[in-house]
């Protein structure tokens, strides 16, 4: 089977703006294969490239070496194939939230009428229903979550890049909306890369979980299948032996790259 | 219990104004105690009238505010200034959006242009006025353009910044959602660099005026500059403070305008914290 999304030997070099002798390795020579309805996350300690992986999946960035293909064809500019859920605040404060979870129908010329139906449609599937005339400085920072959820599914992407999108919610909040995620993405199995520093948090979701190394020159130092059942519910799958398991499994290899890490962050 | 609470809100508000009012109030009286040639014996000049010829008397400028409007002969006046102000700010603001749109998103363009725009930005640009003067004429024309000059460097940087501060993940975001060059540019950055835009609205409706003023004060032969222009010809004191009187109730006017218009546009930014007012 041929993979919908392939990053094969990707390294990314950053020069420094003022100093052009002065450059930062942050990935090295990474491959990830991602398959038809197959839901990855990607693992690692914080700074060690996984945002910068994932714009190279998304054609926001050139990899300084290694190729992107998607779905066979080898990627230009921008993946148009991938929905994209930042790690920060990514909505367009001057729309309300109804105009930002239709932008992608208004930029591909979608009739307004029909656009805004959707929205709706899409703003009642994230329970937002009734909040479609608020700004997104209204919103509390799980409903702007929901609203970049629909912003990006309204256009159905085949491929969802997610950069720790819920790292910033309350557990609650955020074992909620992985629920719905999960809920969401089973009606139609897409290939979904989802990045987190949190364990937990990528073994309850996965199919597979891909641990990265500490930076700089980081790269894949394990690769995870998680044979847990579906459909699962996020806070529960974590109190069975099972998931107890494979967390301590994967956390034993993990250990050390995230005290590397730790202590590169010490030193900077 | 939050009645009583805004009940107490509101009493300390009127209170607020009752002493802002009574300022001006006491103002007014000193000056009219000071300037009156009949009141008191000369403190400080040798003649009794000398007072109210350096600082006119608050009888008398109100008397002339008061004729002004029921003869209706100040409206002419303050039409061709309101025209002049409005006209400045609009070009001045248009020239400034597109102009800072250019330069902000071709790196060559403002680099080239860099030192000439932060030269004619510093330079004092009430001289130009004469030339105005002489390309335009003394009509509406040259201070428009003189508030233009004004108006154009406040909206332009304000732009620009505006431009160079868009989020580059709202961006990112908008490329993944498929907008083109040209959507973006119309759904990102135009509305990115208008909330800087608005943000100085209060400053560059100001300077239209100033530019309006001035222009008039400096040669023309209508707008409430010219009134303040003549009136010191014939050293009529009263009038020309009845000239500034006018004007400055008329820049509060406008800035209350702006105010408003403000409030609409904006409606999409936090302001600090929002809750419910009882
Ligand atoms: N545009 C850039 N220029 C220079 N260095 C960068 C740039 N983007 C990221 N980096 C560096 O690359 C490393 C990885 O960043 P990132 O991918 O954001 O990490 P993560 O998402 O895993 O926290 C960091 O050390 C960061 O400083
Ligand atoms: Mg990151």
């Amino acid at each position: 089977m041929t993979p919908v999304l392939a990053l094969e030997r990707i390294s990314c070099t950053f020069l420094s703006r003022d100093d052009a002798s002065e450059r930062y390795t942050a990935v090295d020579d990474t491959t990830l294969l991602i398959g038809e309805g197959e839901f990855v996350s990607v693992v690692g300690p914080t700074g060690c490239g996984k945002t910068t992986l994932l714009n190279v999946a998304a054609g926001l960035l050139k990899p300084s070496t290694g190729t992107v293909t998607v779905l066979g064809r080898s990627l230009g500019g921008i993946n148009t194939r991938a929905g994209y859920m930042f790690q920060t605040e990514a909505l367009m404060p001057w729309r309300n939230t109804l105009e930002n979870v239709v932008a992608g129908l208004e930029f591909r010329g979608v009739a307004r009428e029909e656009a805004l139906e959707r929205g709706d449609a899409w703003l009642k599937r994230v329970g937002l229903s009734g909040f479609g005339k608020r700004y997104p400085h209204q919103l509390s920072g799980g409903m702007r979550k929901r609203v970049a959820l629909a912003q990006m599914l309204i256009l159905n992407p085949q491929i969802l890049l997610m950069d720790e999108p819920f790292s910033a919610l309350d557990v609650q909040t955020r074992q909620l909306m992985e629920n719905e995620l999960l809920e969401l993405w089973s009606a139609d199995r897409k290939s979904v890369v989802f990045i987190t520093h949190d364990l937990e948090e990528a073994i309850s979701l996965s199919d597979r979980v891909v641990v990265l190394s500490a930076g700089p020159a980081s790269h894949p130092i394990g690769d995870y299948a998680i044979d847990l059942p579906r459909p699962r519910d996020v806070a529960e799958i974590r109190l069975t032996p099972h998931f107890i398991e494979i967390h301590a499994k994967i956390w034993r290899a993990m250990k050390e790259e995230v005290l590397k890490g730790y202590a590169q962050q010490q030193k900077q | 219990m939050p009645n009583s609470r805004s009940n107490k809100a509101r009493s300390g508000r009127l209170r607020l104004r009752a002493l802002q009012v009574l300022v001006l109030v006491l103002l007014v009286v000193i000056w009219h105690v000071l300037t009156s040639p009949t009141l008191l014996p000369p403190i400080y000049f040798a003649e009794a009238n000398q007072a109210a010829f350096f600082f006119g008397e608050p009888v008398k400028v109100f008397a002339r505010l008061w004729q002004w409007f029921v003869s209706g002969e100040i409206y002419e006046h303050l039409w061709v200034t309101l025209v002049e102000t409005l006209l400045a700010f609009l070009i001045g603001t248009v020239s400034g959006v597109v102009i800072g749109l250019w330069l902000a998103l071709s790196p060559t363009a403002s680099a080239v242009l860099d030192p000439y725009i932060k030269a004619v930005n510093a330079m004092p640009r009430v001289i130009l006025a004469p030339i105005f003067f002489v390309w335009f004429g003394l009509g509406i024309a040259s201070k428009v353009a003189l508030g233009v000059t004004l108006v154009f460097f406040i909206v332009f940087f304000n732009v620009y910044q505006g431009v160079r501060e868009v989020s580059p993940v709202v961006l990112a975001n908008a490329r993944m959602l498929g907008a083109s060059p040209r959507q973006l540019l119309r759904h990102v950055y135009v509305p990115s660099a208008m909330s800087w835009v608005f943000a100085s609205l209060h400053n560059s409706v100001g300077l239209a005026f100033v530019g309006a003023v001035v222009g008039e004060y400096l040669g023309s032969a209508k707008g409430v500059g010219y009134l303040i222009h003549q009136a010191e010809g014939f050293f009529d004191m009263n009038t020309v403070v009845a000239g500034i009187v006018l004007l400055t109730a008329f820049a509060l006017l406008l800035d209350w305008a702006v105010g408003l218009a403000e409030r609409r546009l904006m409606v999409w930014q936090p302001r600090s914290i929002e809750t419910e007012r009882t």
